[in-house]
């Protein structure tokens, strides 16, 4: 995971200058062996892939591939069924995002504190983060199975009978709310852990002294926990939103985008034309159209970011 | 983060009050405090039960024999545990071959990232110049831009070098899609060891690479554990690119053969699934509580004071 890049003082004082080209050289000796594979596994696709959106390709085809320009922008633009998913995708995205935020905060302060049971949430909020997204999938249809599923027979327990039988994943209206909670349960370890750490560096004396002052918890919260903890509360909120966006595993394996295409998230799309339609240029054209919408966030969480350290 | 230690909130400030410094009127801090961390512990509690009720539920649904699992009131606790969907989980899938093929992607994948990555990641914390910024924005980067653009050239790369439904392309592509995350971290923990150490054994007279070898890396060795384990586990829960990349069945991972359970029609035979899901949980579980501390540790370390 990757928060933050703050600005970094520049390179050697003039007085190195001589010993410099033998250390440069240095330098690269130890970083070519990682820069080689990146370059070619993953920036070398990346721009290959970013080529593709202008392109026809398509799997298994004779024909050679051709430049088609704008083509496939234009055709995306008039398809309604990716601009759906689109709109499923922000849904998502926001809909997972903030409450996981919210939660995340109030369990980092809860975790913050001296209570008893403390261990226990921490070693249980370590589960979700440990497991393969699949089993995560997996788990959460088991919980929401119509018949045998713990969902439905605690309803059931609670007196609310309409629930029976209902299969929450593949019910029109139930289905987009049904995987929004459980990617709010998948991510919220990582954001809780993330918090609690910021929860750490907030000045105790600022506190302390607050505290005196007669400020209660939650003056104490928003005139100092806050503005300690908004450059890291945005950094990880802004990055959440795109690995949101960006899912794929978690909704695959509990719906595979059904029903009827209510939860069919922009990657489930973008995964379904290439690898099951074959049309790379088009799906890569998706995938260009996701950065775009990540760009302006990424955009947005930099300037944040970098206001975030002026504050300080 | 000691379990021990004790924050700002409680007991000191309420003292302070008793000596009446002012603050909250003396007499109703008892009864509020009460209240307060009676709502905490309900919140607490609120908190266990969700990130706690599904799992539980998985290991409960691996042990219930076929009755149970047909019954219309399920039970928390199976009356009649069994390890018969264990062993049906194996006859159904090729699960052993599965956990073999995850186990050498994940091992071979994590060492050679942890090789790849260890020099560079010194070179990174060491000299700050163009090439750490441009790293670090890379970084940045990789994690942010969706895995399509990426896995549909990658897919056509591997193809051209007849790499694709390969354990060799899919560990290649481990290794680079683990490198990101390697780097931020090792750099860290290279950032961690004072560079006085490695001045002190140069004025002895060792050389860069003898007090890299004799100094750095015995400072760096746990934090190298750890990011291996860490890398370890990203690959053994990986999905989607084995799920692209890979379509031979006895070449597939465990993450992608378990999704066979689920059938066609996303009708499941429950038991095994659950059994199977639950196997395949366990190591990545295992380690990384083995880790958390130094993962969460050297990840905040990165993202709290970069």
């Amino acid at each position: 995971m990757t928060l933050a890049t703050a600005p970094r003082r520049s390179t050697a004082p003039a007085a190195d200058r001589p010993a410099r080209p033998r250390r440069d050289l240095g330098a690269w000796f130890l970083v070519l062996p990682a820069l080689l594979p990146i370059l070619v596994l993953s920036v070398g696709p990346l721009l290959y892939g970013i080529g593709l959106a202008f392109t026809d390709a398509q799997s298994g085809r004779t024909q050679a591939t051709r430049f088609v320009g704008l083509l496939n922008f234009s055709d995306l633009f008039q398809d309604s069924l990716f601009w759906d998913s689109f709109r499923i995708g922000l849904i998502w995205a926001f809909g997972v995002t903030v409450p996981q935020f919210l939660l995340a905060l109030g369990l980092a302060l809860l975790l913050h504190l001296d209570l008893r049971l403390r261990w226990l949430a921490r070693a249980l909020a370590i589960i979700p983060w440990a497991m393969p997204e699949v089993v995560v999938g997996i788990m959460w249809r088991l919980v929401y199975h119509p018949d045998a599923g713990i969902l439905n027979e605690t309803l059931r327990g609670l007196g609310l009978s309409g629930a029976d039988g209902r299969d929450w994943l593949s019910g029109p209206a139930t289905a987009l709310p049904a995987v929004i909670v459980v990617g709010v349960w998948a991510g919220m370890p990582q954001t809780t852990v993330t918090l609690l750490a910021g929860l750490q560096n907030v000045p105790r004396e600022l506190h302390e002294a607050a505290s005196m002052d007669g400020a209660g918890a939650w003056r104490r919260f928003r005139t100092v926990t806050w503005p300690a903890l908004r450059p890291i509360a945005l950094a990880v909120t802004a990055l959440n939103f795109i690995w949101n966006f960006n899912s794929f595993a978690l909704v695959f394996v509990l719906t595979d985008g059904g029903p009827g295409g209510r939860t069919r998230l922009p990657m489930l799309f973008a995964y379904e034309e290439a690898f099951r339609y074959g049309q790379f240029g088009y799906a890569a054209t998706m995938g260009l159209a996701m950065v775009a919408v990540i760009s302006v966030l990424l955009a947005v969480y930099l300037a944040g970011r970098l206001k975030g350290d002026d504050d300080r | 983060m000691s379990a021990g230690e004790r924050t700002g909130d409680s007991r000191r400030g309420d003292t302070r009050r008793g000596e009446g410094r002012g603050g909250t009127p003396r007499r109703y801090a008892p009864a509020r405090r009460a209240a307060t961390r009676t709502g905490q512990y309900a919140a607490l509690l609120g908190y266990l039960v969700f990130l706690a009720f599904p799992f539980l539920w998985l290991l409960s649904t691996a042990f219930k024999p076929p009755r149970e699992l047909g019954s219309m009131h399920p039970t928390w606790v199976p009356e009649a545990p069994t390890l018969e969907n264990f062993r049906q989980a194996f006859a159904q899938q090729p699960l052993s071959v599965a956990a073999a093929n995850s186990l050498l992607a994940a091992a071979v994948s994590a060492l050679l990232a942890i090789l790849l990555a260890t020099p560079m990641a010194y070179a990174l914390a060491r000299f700050r110049n163009r090439l750490s910024r441009a790293a670090t924005g890379w970084v940045v980067i990789s994690q942010a831009f969706p895995l399509v653009l990426v896995i549909i050239p990658l897919f056509l790369i591997l193809k051209g070098l007849h790499l694709v439904d390969s354990r060799i392309g899919l560990i290649m592509v481990y290794v680079v899609w683990s490198l990101p995350f390697a780097l931020w971290m090792l750099t860290g923990y290279v950032r961690a060891v004072p560079r006085e150490l490695e001045e002190a054994a140069a004025v002895d007279g060792a050389g860069r690479f003898r007090t890299l070898v004799s100094v750095t890396a015995p400072l760096l060795a746990p934090g190298i554990v750890a990011t291996a384990l860490f890398a370890f586990i990203t690959a053994w829960n990986e999905f989607f690119f084995a799920l692209v990349l890979l379509k031979s069945p006895e070449k597939q991972t465990l993450p992608v053969v378990l999704t066979h359970f689920l059938g066609a029609e996303g009708v499941a035979d429950l038991g095994p699934l659950a059994a199977a899901a639950l196997l395949a949980t366990l190591p990545s579980l295992l380690l990384f509580a083995v880790i958390q501390r130094r993962i969460t540790g050297g990840m905040l370390a990165g993202a709290v004071k970069n």
